[in-house]
């Protein structure tokens, strides 16, 4: 949103990344990322395939420890805590995966009152009464008594929204939410993030690669590639930055500062039967 | 080798610790556990039963065909009944129970990691050691020692059917011996192995499950594994208390 500032004044920010690094073996995922996610705003993370998008969700929750870094999320130090000190934390988030991850042996109703059931002793009356407006704010109470088999993946998804809002969190985390849906379904997330964000003040981070459909929801966006930060703004100023990497991705170039071809021996002398060694990147 | 082995049993110890933690479920969630026992248990009756009947009608055969030569064929009851309470219904029920239940265990719970349904309720800051292994465990714990009695009953039921019903041994003798000879103690031996089987293959099923490389490979070499540690550990933990019983 042009005006406002690109990275959220400290005492505003929820989430606050500094300084990490984190890799599988030899391999680095990230080199140095610095990013925050102001409170009450929608953050987009995002960036190609393989960029680590999750692993930084994974690193947010609590779920990995960085090698060197921080991760403050509500102020507190992640890596500092134990495991008691993270389940509190991860009692004000909620997250949205990928696949749901709904589980399958539970209705609709079933899941969110589990949920729920699993923090606070409600009443059954109050405790019906809250999963089925949870429900209603994803327009699925009438799909309360379903199975999972019986849901679509567009209605899945939003099961999962409904569960992972049904405590009321402060911070929720979208981990590719536009993956495997129809158009239909894909604008009834989209507007579901933005709406649930507004009316409940909640913060938001939304992981994904689907350009468009994030400029229209967030308030400031990050683009992640080579472990590194490559620009953040406004999604209006990450479309007008001429950073060629920025360029690519935000209009879905094959080719350019990401490669269309993995790293390989030359062409030529790998179909000459010469190069099959594996090439330095 | 000798090195993984034991870190290996030191993590399934420490993974039995956490659970048992979490033991409390019994009285918090008592219908999660009574579902476990129905999942473990009462699924498996059909397959128990038809295999106690077998192995009975075997005992019943088999048992004839030796005491027959030593004139002893009265002692039938006896014989089955030490047979199955003491050895054949713990071990043969363990094993099955490891190839029924712990791979369906197994999976279940392998399943649940691989499509982050376990992840997701670390993330909601539900534990998965109390909600999904706790009552698994406990449940498969409970279920074994029910599914030994039931898998007794059937085959005392085989043997008699064979050894009295065809090869024609009095039946108030192969009862009456039965009732004679077998003691508390036989019946006890069995019902602390059954315990101790349900503890050994439950345990392997949940933590195999729960450890399984979230990949459709990594579940299937995991429901592998449960089969094959159970099965050792069962015959393994079988010599160990049948020397104990024995005191030697």
């Amino acid at each position: 949103m042009p005006g406002e500032p690109a990275v959220a004044a400290p005492s505003d920010a929820v989430v606050r990344v500094r300084g990490l690094h984190y890799g599988f073996g030899s391999r680095k995922i990230f080199d140095g990322v610095d990013l925050e996610a102001a409170r009450g705003r929608v953050t987009a993370v995002m960036g190609p395939s393989g960029t680590g998008k999750t692993t930084l969700l994974r690193l947010i929750t609590g779920q990995v420890a960085p090698a060197t870094g921080s991760v403050e999320v509500f102020g507190q130090e992640v890596t500092t805590l134990d495991t008691a000190g993270v389940y509190a934390l991860r009692k004000r988030m909620g997250m949205l995966f990928q696949n749901g991850a709904l589980l399958t042996d539970l209705s609709v109703v079933d899941k969110l009152s589990n949920q729920v059931r699993a923090h606070a002793r409600l009443p059954e009356r109050v405790l019906r009464q809250l999963v089925l407006t949870k429900l209603h704010a994803v327009g699925l109470r009438g799909a309360a008594e379903l199975m999972p088999g019986e849901l679509s993946g567009g209605m899945a998804r939003r099961v999962a929204l409904a569960r992972a809002i049904v405590m009321d969190p402060d911070l929720l985390i979208y981990d590719e939410p536009f993956v495997g849906l129809d158009p239909v379904s894909m604008g009834v997330i989209v507007r579901l993030i933005r709406e649930l964000n507004d009316a409940l003040g909640i913060t938001s981070i939304v992981v994904s690669h689907d350009v468009r459909e994030l400029a229209s929801i967030a308030h400031h966006s990050y683009l992640l590639s080579g472990g590194k930060v490559v620009a953040h703004g406004t999604p209006a100023e990450l479309d007008a930055s001429p950073l060629p990497i920025v360029r690519q991705f935000m209009s879905g170039q094959s080719d350019g500062p990401v490669p269309f071809h993995y790293p390989a021996a030359d062409y030529h002398a790998d179909l000459l039967g010469g190069g099959t060694e594996r090439p330095r990147s | 080798m000798i090195g993984d082995t034991l870190s290996r049993i030191g993590r399934v110890g420490l993974f039995l610790v956490r659970v048992l933690r979490h033991a409390g479920v019994v009285f918090t969630e008592p219908r999660a556990v009574v579902h476990q026992i129905y999942n473990a248990g009462a699924r498996s009756l059909v397959i128990i039963m038809l295999c106690g009947l077998f192995v009975g009608m075997v005992l019943g055969l088999q048992g004839y065909d030796l005491l027959q030569r030593f004139g002893s064929e009265d002692a039938l009851g006896v014989a089955a009944a030490l047979g199955l309470l003491k050895e054949l219904g713990p071990v043969v029920t363990a094993l099955l129970f490891a190839g029924r239940a712990g791979t369906s265990l197994t999976s279940e719970i392998g399943l649940m990691r691989a499509t982050d349904q376990l992840t997701a309720m670390e993330i909601m800051a539900v534990d998965p050691l109390r909600k999904v292994v706790a009552p698994r465990l406990i449940g498969g714990i409970i279920a074994m020692p029910l599914l030994v009695a039931v898998f007794n009953v059937i085959g005392l039921f085989g043997a008699q059917l064979i050894g009295v019903q065809v090869m024609g041994v009095d039946p108030g003798a192969f009862w009456s011996q039965m009732q004679g000879a077998v003691e508390l103690d036989d019946v006890n031996e069995g019902i602390v192995k059954s315990f101790c089987f349900g503890v050994a293959c439950s345990l392997v099923a949940v933590y195999e499950g729960y450890h399984a490389q979230p990949t459709a490979a990594g579940v299937g070499l995991a429901t592998t594994r449960t089969v094959v540690i159970s099965s050792v550990l069962t015959l393994l933990i079988d010599y160990i208390l049948t020397a104990a019983f024995l005191g030697r």
